[in-house]
C-alpha cells in the first residue's frame, strides 16, 4: 500500500482554508448572527433643537413608547429593534448630514421621523443618493408631488389632502370669502396653493394671502392686511412664536367685529388652550389630525396609545399638566414605526441589502385598518405617490376644550396622482 | 382698514420696537463707549434676561404682577453678574484688545446659547404679563401692556441718562472713557469700572428682554435680532453716544413699524441696513458720534 491515506486525507490547502474561515468566524461573532437575531437598527431624524423643538420632544417620546410596544411584542421578524436618535436642529443642511450619519456611520436599515418640510426637502436627496428608505412624518405635498423613490410618507396625510377635506365644511359652515395667514416657506405654500384651489371648487374665494416668515416673532403689523370683508380667517403658523401669533390676533380683534376663525392646530400645537390671552378663541374652529382632547367615543386603540405615550385626557403630559403635546401630529411617528415593521416582515427583510425590497413592500400596501398600530384611524396608502390618506377632524373650542364637530372621510381628501414612483428607478 | 387707523397701529408698533431697541442698544453703546469692546454676545445677554425671567416667574408664587416685578429686578442683576464675571475672566485677560475681544465675545455668544439650551431647553415659553388690559379702538384692539413697555423704557432710559451725567459713578465712567491711563493715574480703579460697565450694558439688555417676554416668549435663539438691530442703531447713532443711540433707535423702530406694516418687514430690514451703509460711507462716526482723534 502506497500512501493510502493521501487521497482521502484533507489537503493542506483545504485545511488552511477551513482554519482561516473558522478564525474569521471567531473574530466576527456578530457577523454570523446578523442574519438571525441581531437588532434591526432604525435611524430617527429628530428636531430636538431649533424651531421644531416642541414637535421633536413629543416625536421622540411617542417613538420611544411605540418602540417599547413593538419590542415587547417580539420586535420585527423576531429581532429586537433599536432606534438611533439624531438631532438635525430643524435645519435642512444638518438634516442631510444626519441622514448621512444615520445611514453610513450607524448603518441604519431605514430612517424616519422628520417633520418640517424644508428639512425634508433638504434631506431627501441625500437619502436617495445613499439608497436608504426615508420615511417622513411631515405634511408637505412634496412627497406626493415627487422627491425620489426612497422617500415615503405612510404615517400622516399631507396638507393637500387635509385642506381638500376641510374646504367643503368651511365653505358650508363658516363662509366663502377667506383670508389666509400662513408661514412663508414650502409648508405654507402647500396650504396656500391647495386651499385656494379647494375653496374655489366650493364656490368660495381667497380674498387675501398673508405670508409670514417662519422666524418672525411679532405679528400685529401683518394683521391690518386682513380685508374688512373677510368672512373666514384661515390661519396656520408654526415655530416657537405660535402662541404670540394667536395672542396678538386676539388683541387685534378685541371685542370688535371679527370674521369666523378657522385655524390649523399647528398654530397651537404644544400650547395650552387655557393660556392667558387665548380666551377669544372660544367658539372658533381648528383642524386636528388627531383630537388632542379625548373624545367621548374614543376607541380602545386610542386609549391604549394615549396611555402608552403618557398623555392625559386633555392632551398634556401625565407628569406635567403644562407640558402640552403635539397630539395632532405625533401619532405619525408611532404609525410609521409599525409600517416599517409590517414592511420589513412582508419583505422578509434581513439586512441593508434588502432596503429596496422594503420600499417595494411598503409600496404594495393599500389599506391600514384602525388598530393598535394605527390608533389615529384607518388609512389608505397609495403606493404610486408614496402618500397615505386618512380621516381629518374639525374641532370647536368649547369651554376652553377642543371638541370634535366633524369627521372628514378618507375620500374627502383624495386627489388625482401627481407622480408615479413605482415606475421610477431606484 | 383706513389709512388713519393703519398709521396709528404702525406708529404704536414702531414705538414699542423703538423702546425695546433703545434699551438694548444703549447697553451696547455704553460698553463700546467706555471700554472700546464690540460686544457680539450682547444679544445673548438679552436672551439670558428673557430666559431668567421665565425661571423667576415660575419660582415666585402669587399673582403675575408680583412675579414679574421680582423678575424685572432680579434678572438684570443676574445677567449683570454673569457679564461682570465674563469681563474679569475673559476680557480683562485679553487686555481689551479690540480684535481679541470680538473673537472672545463670539465665543461667549455660543457658550451662553448652548448653556441656555442645556438648562432651559429648546422650547419657547411664555411669561404671563403683569396685567391684562386691552385698549379697544374703534378699528382694532391693542395691548395696554405694550404701551406700558414704552413708558417703562422711557423711565429707565431717563434714569441711565441721569446716572451717566449726574452721579459720581457716571463721572468716573466718563473719565475712564476719555482716557483710561489718566483716570488710572488719578486713582480710579479702571478694572472695577470696566466690570461695572460691562455688567450695566448686559443688565440693560436684560431689562429690555424681561419687558418683552410677556409679548414674545423666551427662546434660546432669540438673541439674534436684537443684536443685529442694536448694531444698526449704534452705528447710525454714533458709537458711544447715548443721545445718538436714542434718536437712532426711534428712527429705526418707527420706520420698522411703518415700513413693515405698509410694505414688508423684510424691506424694513433692507432699508435699515442700507441706511447703515450710507452712514458708514458719508459719516463714519455716526450721526451724533465724535470723530476719533
Amino acid at each position: 500500500m502506497k500512501n493510502p491515506l493521501i487521497g482521502s486525507a484533507p489537503s493542506r490547502r483545504s485545511v488552511l482554508m477551513g482554519m482561516s474561515a473558522g478564525a474569521g468566524a471567531l473574530a466576527f461573532p456578530g457577523f454570523i448572527q446578523a442574519q438571525s437575531s441581531a437588532p434591526v437598527k432604525l435611524g430617527f431624524q429628530l428636531h430636538r433643537t431649533g424651531i421644531g423643538a416642541a414637535y421633536g420632544r413629543w416625536y421622540e417620546r411617542t417613538t420611544q413608547a411605540a418602540l417599547k410596544v413593538l419590542n415587547e411584542a417580539g420586535g420585527i421578524n423576531g429581532r429586537p429593534v433599536e432606534i438611533v436618535f439624531e438631532d438635525d436642529g430643524t435645519d435642512p443642511r444638518r438634516g442631510s448630514e444626519v441622514v448621512e450619519k444615520l445611514a453610513s456611520q450607524h448603518g441604519c436599515d431605514a430612517i424616519f421621523g422628520p417633520l418640517f418640510s424644508h428639512v425634508v426637502i433638504g434631506s431627501a436627496p441625500r437619502a436617495g443618493e445613499l439608497k436608504v428608505p426615508y420615511l417622513v412624518c411631515s405634511e408637505g405635498f412634496h412627497v406626493a408631488s415627487g422627491l425620489n423613490r426612497w422617500t415615503l410618507q405612510p404615517g400622516i396625510t399631507d396638507v393637500k389632502a387635509q385642506v381638500r377635506a376641510m374646504a367643503p365644511w368651511v365653505a358650508a359652515n363658516l363662509g366663502k370669502k377667506v383670508t389666509m395667514v400662513f408661514p412663508d416657506y414650502a409648508f405654507g405654500y402647500d396650504h396656500r396653493d391647495a386651499f385656494s384651489e379647494a375653496i374655489k371648487e366650493q364656490g368660495g374665494e381667497v380674498v387675501a394671502m398673508i405670508a409670514i416668515p417662519p422666524t418672525e416673532t411679532s405679528f400685529t403689523r401683518y394683521l391690518p392686511q386682513i380685508p374688512a370683508d373677510t368672512e373666514v380667517l384661515y390661519h396656520v403658523m408654526v415655530g416657537p412664536a405660535v402662541l404670540t401669533f394667536v395672542k396678538e390676533l386676539g388683541e387685534f380683534y378685541g371685542t370688535g367685529a371679527r370674521p369666523q376663525i378657522f385655524g390649523f392646530i399647528d398654530s397651537l400645537e404644544a400650547v395650552d388652550l387655557a393660556s392667558p390671552g387665548l380666551e377669544f378663541l372660544e367658539g372658533s374652529h381648528f383642524w386636528e389630525g388627531h383630537c388632542r382632547v379625548k373624545q367621548a367615543d374614543a376607541t380602545e386603540h386610542e386609549t391604549f396609545y394615549r396611555a402608552a405615550v403618557g398623555v392625559d385626557d386633555n392632551g398634556a403630559s401625565v407628569s406635567d399638566k403644562r407640558d402640552v403635546s403635539t397630539y395632532a401630529h405625533m401619532f405619525s411617528t408611532w404609525e410609521t414605526l409599525f409600517v416599517l415593521k409590517a414592511g420589513m416582515e412582508a419583505a422578509g427583510y434581513q439586512g441593508v441589502a434588502d432596503r429596496q425590497k422594503l420600499v417595494e413592500a411598503i409600496e404594495a400596501m393599500t389599506t391600514m385598518p384602525l388598530s393598535r398600530e394605527h390608533p389615529q384611524g384607518d388609512k389608505v396608502f397609495n403606493g404610486k405617490t408614496h402618500q397615505v390618506f386618512g380621516h381629518q377632524f374639525i374641532s370647536k373650542v368649547e369651554g376652553g376644550k377642543l371638541m370634535r364637530v366633524h369627521i372628514a372621510a378618507i375620500e374627502d381628501g383624495m386627489y388625482p396622482d401627481a407622480v408615479d414612483y413605482s415606475t421610477m428607478s431606484f | 382698514m383706513d389709512f388713519g387707523p393703519f398709521l396709528l397701529l404702525a406708529l404704536m408698533e414702531g414705538l414699542v420696537a423703538a423702546a425695546v431697541l433703545a434699551l438694548t442698544a444703549v447697553g451696547l453703546s455704553l460698553v463700546f463707549g467706555v471700554m472700546r469692546v464690540v460686544n457680539v454676545a450682547h444679544g445673548e445677554f438679552f436672551m439670558l434676561g428673557a430666559v431668567a425671567a421665565w425661571f423667576v416667574t415660575q419660582w415666585v408664587p402669587g399673582p403675575p404682577w408680583v412675579a414679574f416685578a421680582v423678575a424685572l429686578i432680579l434678572c438684570p442683576l443676574l445677567v449683570g453678574a454673569v457679564a461682570a464675571l465674563a469681563d474679569v475672566l475673559v476680557l480683562k485677560r485679553l487686555n481689551y484688545d479690540p480684535e481679541a475681544t470680538i473673537v472672545a465675545t463670539i465665543g461667549l455668544l455660543y457658550i451662553l446659547q448652548q448653556a441656555a439650551l442645556t438648562f432651559y431647553g429648546p422650547d419657547a415659553r411664555p411669561v404671563e404679563a403683569p396685567f391684562i388690559w386691552r385698549i379697544q379702538f374703534p378699528w382694532f384692539g391693542y395691548s395696554g401692556y405694550k404701551l406700558a413697555v414704552v413708558a417703562a423704557a422711557a423711565v429707565i432710559l431717563a434714569g441711565v441718562w441721569l446716572f451717566m451725567t449726574r452721579s459720581r459713578t457716571g463721572l468716573v465712567m466718563r473719565a475712564t472713557q476719555l482716557d483710561r491711563d489718566t483716570a488710572r493715574a488719578f486713582g480710579i480703579n479702571v478694572d472695577r469700572v470696566y466690570a461695572g460697565t460691562f455688567a450695566l450694558g448686559a443688565g440693560l439688555a436684560a431689562v429690555a428682554a424681561v419687558l418683552i417676554v410677556p409679548i414674545s416668549q423666551a427662546h434660546y435663539l432669540m438673541g439674534h435680532d436684537p443684536l443685529l438691530l442694536s448694531f444698526i442703531v449704534v452705528i447710525i447713532g454714533g458709537l458711544g453716544s447715548l443721545r445718538g443711540t436714542l434718536v437712532a433707535a426711534l428712527v429705526i423702530g418707527l420706520s420698522d413699524g411703518v415700513i413693515s406694516m405698509f410694505f414688508s418687514p423684510t424691506l424694513a430690514k433692507i432699508l435699515a441696513t442700507l441706511f447703515v451703509a450710507l452712514v458708514l460711507v458719508f459719516r463714519p462716526q455716526g450721526l451724533f458720534g465724535k470723530r476719533l482723534a
